[in-house]
């Protein structure tokens, strides 16, 4: 019987075993060194917060394993010999495969920061990262002050954990308005006043400098290239992360930033592949990253890659780009491509909506020529993944869309809508006179 | 799991403690309840109106200047920071001092009621005689346990539905629906019939909205002389109540839902849902759970037909001249009833149904054989050899008295807040084999926007695992679904909306989700 060994317990690794048993009775067995059991990753927060406790996050219960004979082993590959088609493992003894799958995600990245090393600094990324953070920051008197680095989703996250044990947050974002690089600015501007509404001390167009140790090899404070020195006694650095890949260096599997691999998510070593956070595409697909650290990407790569393991070979060939994240009490959601004006494209345009006093905003992405629908990123209101994608695949004109936006509401019952506040303004704007339709079930579950 | 645990107790000390306000409310409403302690003692106050009065806004004021205290200084959005680490929330000592001193409460006010103060034939003393007041104004009749236990129950679910609405503030579902229970317990469970038995003293104590099996006494007899005695009105009432089970209540659930009931109109409901919010988290979320569920709460449905029939049958006569309606036709018309709805499932919707179906056939022939048992062997309120009072008697102390009174409530702070609900309720199991079957109600999964967190689980009051169908972008129908909205609510990622919609497409049971290649669903999903 075919082995299969998956190195990682994270949402690639699991989605490719879950598949690979529903195809096949091949021996499965999943190495990680984080935890025993899949737990969901981007629910951390909620453990800090008091929203959940840890077992909670495991998407299954710990019969699951046993009942589909999926094997589960705690502990550290250190070398992966593929002549021989073994693992070493640090805790000891070899494990043989037939296949390999690397699924060992990411690690925070660190710049070379003047003492990026010191206790009290950390990242937010394995299950290790919170139960430092419990240590580091169990209330406000054990840390006066906490200081995060760098203005992405994980740290935006880390700071509305830190605020809600009433624990005085300085944000440090190297951007000059919050996530700009990949938020439009109406959006990156509604979301800087909401970090400021929590009172979180946003610092824009600011740097690290140097993490000042103490007597004790502890952080006390950091500097800035504002020439700022902010006592702290917590720094999270949230700058990114990056293909958790150390252990291949000496291995022959080619690495970039990540693992090597084809569309078809194989190595240059045969039957060794990688999915997930660490692996990265030869040439990007699309409009997508090479290296695709997302939630959703990591199990699509499981889901396709389980059926080439299954004699069904396919390549890596996602649909349209979706994704969404919270930034503290505002819900974002994104279908098709809305690029920063940092990252705009030549052809596109934006039509962008604001509501007069809630937080609530939307960004529409058209071909300005053709006036394709390309994308939308909402705010506050939620939209239907199934509508904007068979738009998407229809390519749709961004009139369209507007006429037929109700269909997309995915808000709950009895929510104020805003359709046709949008599409006031849209009128005005473009000149039209899209009159907005009735909410269709038939349309909405119409197959495509 | 250990070394975080020890990380926690050595150096965590997370948010727990209450704000000054709170801290204030909290003695506010305790001097409240302090009143009634006393007056369970019988150190009687005189004027008890005015105490009475005291007592009730010293409770009500405190719970809404806590709820102040709690949200009112934050942001719009979810509040469920420091549930886990909070006493009372997650199982602490606290939760078990508030879960015994309920649990006792239920067993005096079920088993005890001259402890509080009732006294048959005289004055009442105590803690009811401080009610006779209040009960007097309403109904012109002095207290009873009941009138104590009413009004108390209509107070928190009024202050605490105050609470939830603050704390879903942004969330126009969660707030109508609060109102929706609110005023469903204050008008039909308190008011009204207070006020009708004013009128019309002839007419049984009668809370329109609850209707049979959860009122599993509706047919008995004393009450279907009194529905008789009642005269237009009585019969009116009690054709309702017959049209409420057999008409309506399939209506209302094939188009919304059973949560029209649950959730928006049930005082078991409203109270799980405003007093019982604090202790959603703690359902029990496993398989096992799941199983032990649907063993219980359907032989609670066996047993309240089976006990309902045999009181009624008791009472009929054979002779058809007298009344149309006979022993023997009554048992007919039951045996054709649930034969017709068997026969429905078993043909139309077989394949939903798998190896449940064998349950379900299991269920059918036990109380079919037995009213064929009933037929062959009872005589003179007999039942096969128990009487159909000891039948009555047994329901309603294991179920109506343990069941939803002892443990349903009683035990909120330790098991959740609709333990009740799920396991007991024999009318959420009917109203939720209609929605499993019979409805256009589900929770949508929105594509594959799932991040598989487990709040939606977490906070589910029905110990469904959401997540389970959310991570899979399948939609959730699940015959224990109340309709609550939390799932929905607790969600970072806007993946669930509840919703009435089309019968196709309704359960879509799904391998590969939304926004991976489009031919792999293809191949996948089709299979």
């Amino acid at each position: 019987m075919e082995h299969i060994v998956i190195i990682g317990n994270g949402i690639a690794g699991v989605s490719a075993a879950r598949h690979i048993r529903k195809n096949s009775d091949k021996k499965i067995t999943i190495v990680s060194t984080e935890t025993e059991y899949f737990f969901s990753r981007t629910a951390l927060m909620y453990v800090y917060m008091g929203h959940m406790k840890f077992e909670h996050t495991q998407p299954y219960e710990n019969w699951f394993w046993k009942k589909n004979s999926i094997d589960l082993v705690k502990g550290f590959v250190t070398t992966v010999d593929h002549k021989n088609k073994k693992l070493t493992l640090r805790e000891g003894g070899e494990l043989g495969y037939d296949k390999l799958i690397i699924a060992t995600g990411s690690k925070p990245n660190k710049f070379g920061w003047p003492g990026q090393d010191l206790k009290g600094v950390q990242g937010l990324y394995h299950r290790q990262d919170l139960e430092k953070l419990e240590a580091n920051a169990p209330n406000n008197k054990v840390c006066k002050r906490a200081v995060i680095v760098g203005g992405g989703l994980i740290g935006i996250e880390l700071a509305e954990m830190l605020v809600t044990r009433n624990i005085p947050v300085t944000f440090l974002v190297r951007e000059t308005s919050f996530w700009n690089g990949v938020l439009p600015k109406g959006e990156s501007a509604l979301i800087n006043e909401h970090i400021l509404e929590h009172h979180i001390d946003l610092r824009l167009a600011t740097n690290l400098v140097e993490i000042i140790s103490d007597e004790n090899g502890r952080a006390k404070a950091v500097t800035t290239d504002k020439g700022d020195t902010i006592e702290c006694n917590v720094v999270g650095l949230t700058a990114g992360v990056s293909p958790n890949i150390d252990f291949l260096k000496d291995s022959g599997i080619e690495l970039g930033r990540g693992v090597k691999v084809n569309r078809f998510l194989e190595t240059n070593i045969p039957d060794v592949y990688a999915i997930g956070d660490c692996a990265e595409q030869h040439e990007a697909i699309g409009n997508r990253r090479p290296i695709e650290a997302v939630w959703y990407t990591g199990r699509m790569m499981g889901e396709t890659l389980a059926q080439t393991l299954c004699g069904n070979r396919r390549s890596y060939n996602p649909g349209h780009w979706f994704n969404s994240a919270k930034f503290l009490d505002i819900e974002y959601q994104t279908y098709g491509w809305v690029f920063s004006e940092r990252g705009m494209k030549d052809y596109e345009q934006h039509f962008h909506w604001r509501h007069a006093t809630e937080k609530i905003c939307i960004t529409v992405s058209f071909d300005k020529n053709t006036k394709k629908f390309l994308g939308i990123n909402t705010f506050g209101i939620r939209m239907r993944h199934a509508i904007f994608d068979r738009w998407l695949t229809e390519e749709r004109g961004v009139d369209h869309v507007m006429e037929y936006l109700k269909d997309a509401n995915f808000d709950p019952e009895f929510y104020a809508v805003y359709e046709q506040e949008i599409l006031a303004q849209y009128n005005a704007e473009f000149g039209t006179s899209i009159v907005p339709k009735k909410k269709s079930w038939k349309r909405i579950f119409e197959r495509v | 799991m250990s070394t975080y645990d020890n990380n926690m107790s050595l150096t965590g000390e997370p948010p727990k403690a209450l704000n000054t306000g709170q801290k204030l409310a909290t003695l506010l409403g305790m001097a409240g309840l302090g009143i009634l302690v006393l007056n369970l003692f019988n150190l009687s106050f005189p004027n008890s109106g005015l105490w009475l009065t005291i007592s009730l806004v010293a409770i009500f004021a405190g719970i809404v200047w806590f709820s102040q205290a709690a949200y009112g200084h934050k942001s719009k959005g979810i509040k469920n920071d420091g549930v886990w680490f909070k006493s009372m929330s997650s199982r602490g000592v606290l939760a078990w001092i508030a879960g015994i001193a309920l649990t006792g409460f239920y067993v005096v006010l079920y088993f005890y009621p001259q402890y509080l103060g009732l006294v048959k034939d005289g004055d009442n003393t105590g803690v009811i005689a401080l009610f006779d007041p209040l009960s007097k104004l309403l109904s012109g009749n002095p207290a009873s346990q009941w009138f104590v236990y009413g009004a108390l129950y209509t107070v928190a679910i009024l202050a605490f539905g105050i609470k939830f609405i603050w704390k879903y503030r942004h969330n126009t579902y969660e707030k109508i629906r609060t109102i929706s229970v609110m005023f469903f317990q204050t008008a039909f469970a308190f008011i009204i019939p207070e006020i009708m038995a004013r009128l019309n003293g002839d007419l049984p104590y009668y809370d329109l909205k609850n209707m049979w099996p959860l009122n599993y006494y509706n047919f008995e007899r004393y009450r279907i002389n009194s529905f008789v005695d009642g005269g237009d009105i009585g019969l009116a009432m009690l054709i309702f109540g017959v049209l409420s089970i057999f008409v309506i209540s399939p209506i209302l659930t094939f188009k919304f839902g059973k949560r029209w009931y649950c959730s928006w109109v049930c005082g078991c409901g409203g109270l799980a849902e405003t007093a019982g919010d604090s202790f959603r988290q703690l359902s029990d979320k496993s398989k096992f759970a799941w199983k032990v569920e649907r063993w219980v709460v359907h032989s609670v449905v066996v047993f309240v037909t089976l006990m309902t029939t045999a009181v009624i049958y008791s009472y009929l006569g054979n002779d058809t001249s007298k009344y149309w309606l006979t022993k023997s036709t009554f048992l007919i018309g039951v045996g054709s009833i649930l034969t017709l709805v068997f026969a429905w499932v078993m043909i139309y919707k077989r394949q939903e149904l798998q190896k449940d179906a064998k349950y379900g056939a299991i269920g059918y022939f036990v109380i079919i054989a037995a009213l064929i048992g009933m037929h062959v062997f009872s005589g003179d309120g007999n039942i096969f050899v128990f009487k159909s009072e000891t039948l009555r008697k047994s329901y309603s102390f294991l179920i109506g008295s343990i069941f939803s009174g002892v443990i349903g409530t009683g035990f909120y702070p330790i098991l959740g807040n609709r333990v009740w609900c799920r396991f007991g309720c024999p009318m959420a199991a009917i109203l939720g084999f209609q929605q499993r079957m019979f409805s256009k109600f589900r929770i949508t999964t929105n594509g594959g926007q799932c991040i598989s967190c487990g709040n939606c689980s977490t906070y589910c009051e029905m110990g469904i695992d959401v997540r389970a169908y959310a991570q899979k972008g399948e939609n959730i129908v699940r015959s224990s679904c109340v309709g609550c909205g939390i799932c929905s609510a607790v969600c970072p990622r806007g993946v669930l909306k509840l919703e009435n919609g089309p019968l196709e497409g309704r359960i879509n049971p799904t391998e590969v989700l939304l926004g991976n290649d489009v031919d792999l669903m293809e191949l996948v999903n089709k299979k």
